[in-house]
C-alpha cells in the first residue's frame, strides 16, 4: 500500500528533524533539492504526497510529520511529532527535572491567561517556588533563553508565548491536559493559544483567522453568537488593548 | 507470560487459556505486537539521544528495553533495521568494550556537501577544517600543532570565541564525545600534550577525497597536486 521510501525521503525527514521547525516555504525548497540531490522525481505540487509517503512509514514508530500554522502571522510549518507520549519526552532528554517544572509552569500561566502571553515578571516570580529545587532569578532568566534559543517559547517585548513547534509537537498533550481551559480557535478548530475572545459568547480565534474572517467588514461580528466583535482587529488597531497589539502599534 | 497478559490488557484466566488453545500464529500476534511496541521505543529513543549526538550505552538501551527482556537482540537489529530503512541512519556500536553506539548518516553524499546538513553550520564548518588539517599531516597531529595552524585562522584556544566559545573545549570535550574526533593524551608528557586524530563518526560521515576536494577548491589546486594525499584518498574511496 505504502509508497516506497527514496533516499530523498530520508534526507528530507533527517533535515526536518534536526531543524527542529520548518517554514513551508524552506520545506517546498527542501523538496526540491532533496529530490535533485538523490535523482528522483521531483514535482513542486507534489510536497503533500511526498510528505504523506513519510508518514505511512513513520506511523508504525507512532511518529508523523505534522502541518501547523504560526499563531503569529498565518504561515505553515512543519515539525516531526512524537504521536507515542504525551508527556514531554523530547524534553525531558535535554533539561532537568527543575527546567521541566519551570517550563510547565511557564506553560500553566501561557494557556491561563486571557491572550496567550505570560509576562517575564510573572514567570520569574516562579523561580523560587519551584519544588524540585528553588531557582534564583539570575538563573530562571538564563533557563528562559534557552526555551527560547531551542523553539519551545517564543518572546516578545518581556512576554513569553508558546512557540509554533511547542504547538505543533503538543497539541495533543495540551489539549488532554488542559481539558477545561484550553480553547480551540472557531475558525479552524485546532489548539488557539494567542487569541482573540468574544467577551459575550466565549469563543477563541487565532489572530491570523480573526484578520481573514473580518476581512473587508466594517463591522464585525462573532461568527458564533453574532454579537459585535469586542477586541480590536489585529493589524489595524492604533492602541491595542492587548499586548500582542504593541508591535503592531510600533510598526 | 505475566507480560503478555498485561499487553492485552486481560485479566481473567479463561481468556488466557483461551489463548493457549489458538493456532501458533494467532498465538504468536500479541508476542509480535509487543516486539514492535518495544523497537518502536528503542528508536525514538536512539533519535532522541542521536539530536546531541552523543555515544549510547548499550546498559541505557537495555532500560529503554526492560532489563528483563530476553529479545534485546532481535529488537536491536530491528530497531537497527528500521533507523535504516526510515531515516537512512545506521546504528554503529564504536566500542565493542565499552558496548557504545552511535548513529552514522548514512545517507550518500552530495556534491560539495560536507558534514552541513546540521543547523550548527560554523561548528562543523571549523571542524572540517581540523579534519582537513589532519589529513594533510598525516592522519595524526598534536595539539600544539593544531592550536598553531587554527591561530593563523585567528580562532585562539585559550580566548572564548564568538561564535565558538570555548574552542579547546569545543575540540577536546564536544567533538570528541560525539566521535568526530580522536584525543588521546600521549604517555610521559609534561605538562600533558595530545594526539588528535579522526574519530569513528568522521570516518563515516566524510571521507578523505572529499576533505582533499575540499583543501584543494580553497587552495585554487587540484587534488593531484598533493601526491601521497590524493592516492590515500582514492585508495580509501575504492575501498
Ligand atoms: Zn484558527
Ligand atoms: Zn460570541
Amino acid at each position: 500500500m505504502a509508497a516506497q521510501m527514496t533516499n530523498a525521503h530520508r534526507r528530507f525527514l533527517q533535515v526536518l528533524m534536526s531543524n527542529g521547525i520548518t517554514e513551508a516555504s524552506q520545506a517546498r525548497k527542501l523538496h526540491q533539492h532533496c529530490c535533485e540531490i538523490d535523482k528522483v522525481y521531483y514535482a513542486h505540487d507534489k510536497l503533500d504526497d511526498f510528505i504523506s509517503t513519510i508518514n505511512s512509514h513513520l506511523q508504525p514508530l507512532f511518529m508523523q510529520i505534522r502541518k501547523g500554522i504560526s499563531e503569529e502571522d498565518g504561515r505553515a510549518h512543519y515539525a516531526v511529532v512524537n504521536l507515542a507520549e504525551t508527556e514531554v519526552t523530547k524534553m525531558a532528554s535535554d533539561y532537568t527535572e527543575t527546567e521541566l517544572e519551570l517550563f510547565r509552569k511557564t506553560m500553566d500561566l501561557i494557556i491561563l491567561s486571557e491572550n496567550g502571553f505570560a509576562s517575564s515578571t510573572d514567570i520569574l516570580n516562579l523561580a523560587d517556588q519551584l519544588k524540585t529545587k528553588k531557582m534564583k532569578k539570575k538563573e530562571a532568566e538564563q533557563v528562559l533563553k534557552v526555551f527560547v534559543e531551542d523553539k519551545w517559547l517564543s518572546e516578545k517585548n518581556g512576554e513569553y508565548t508558546l512557540h509554533t513547534r511547542c504547538i505543533i509537537e503538543m497539541e495533543q498533550y495540551i489539549l488532554s491536559n488542559y481539558q477545561d481551559v484550553a480553547r480551540k480557535c472557531n475558525i479552524c478548530h485546532s489548539l488557539a493559544i494567542q487569541s482573540q475572545v468574544c467577551e459575550c459568547c466565549g469563543i477563541g480565534m487565532h489572530l491570523p483567522c480573526v484578520r481573514k474572517y473580518f476581512r473587508g467588514q466594517a463591522e464585525p461580528r462573532c461568527p458564533k453568537c453574532n454579537e459585535f466583535w469586542s477586541c480590536d482587529l489585529p493589524g489595524t488597531s492604533q492602541m491595542g488593548s492587548h499586548t500582542h497589539h504593541r508591535a503592531h502599534s510600533q510598526a | 507470560m505475566s507480560q503478555r497478559k498485561r499487553s492485552k490488557g486481560l485479566s481473567s484466566s479463561q481468556m488466557t487459556d483461551g489463548e493457549e488453545d489458538c493456532s501458533p500464529s494467532q498465538r504468536d500476534q500479541p508476542f509480535q505486537d509487543q516486539m514492535n511496541q518495544k523497537v518502536s521505543e528503542l528508536v525514538q529513543f536512539l533519535l532522541v539521544k542521536d539530536q546531541k549526538k552523543i555515544p549510547i550505552r548499550r546498559a541505557d538501551m537495555l532500560k529503554t528495553v526492560g532489563q528483563k527482556y530476553k529479545n534485546y537482540t532481535e529488537i536491536v537489529n530491528r530497531a537497527g533495521k528500521t533507523l535504516q530503512e526510515v531515516f537512512g541512519l545506521q546504528l554503529m556500536e564504536i566500542d565493542t568494550k565499552l558496548h557504545t553506539y552511535i548513529l552514522i548518516d548514512n545517507l550518500p553524499r552530495a556534491e560539495g556537501e560536507y558534514l552541513c546538513k546540521d543547523k550548527e553550520k560554523e561548528k562543523m564548518g571549523l571542524l572540517l577544517v581540523v579534519l582537513s588539517f589532519i589529513f594533510m599531516k598525516g592522519n595524526s597531529v598534536k595539539d600544539t600543532a593544531l592550536w598553531e595552524f587554527l591561530r593563523l585562522l585567528r580562532v585562539h584556544p585559550g580566548k572564548p570565541h564568538k561564535v565558538f566559545g570555548d574552542v579547546r573545549k569545543l575540540l577536546m570535550d564536544e567533538f570528541a564525545r560525539q566521535k568526530y574526533l580522536d584525543v588521546t593524551p600521549i604517555p610521559l608528557t609534561d605538562p600533558p600534550e595530545f594526539k588528535f586524530q579522526w574519530g569513528p563518526r568522521a570516518e563515516k560521515e566524510t571521507s578523505k577525497k572529499d576533505v582533499l576536494k575540499f583543501v584543494a577548491k580553497i587552495q585554487g589546486k587540484d587534488p593531484t597536486f598533493w601526491v601521497s594525499q590524493n592516492k590515500e584518498a582514492e585508495a580509501e574511496a575504492a575501498s
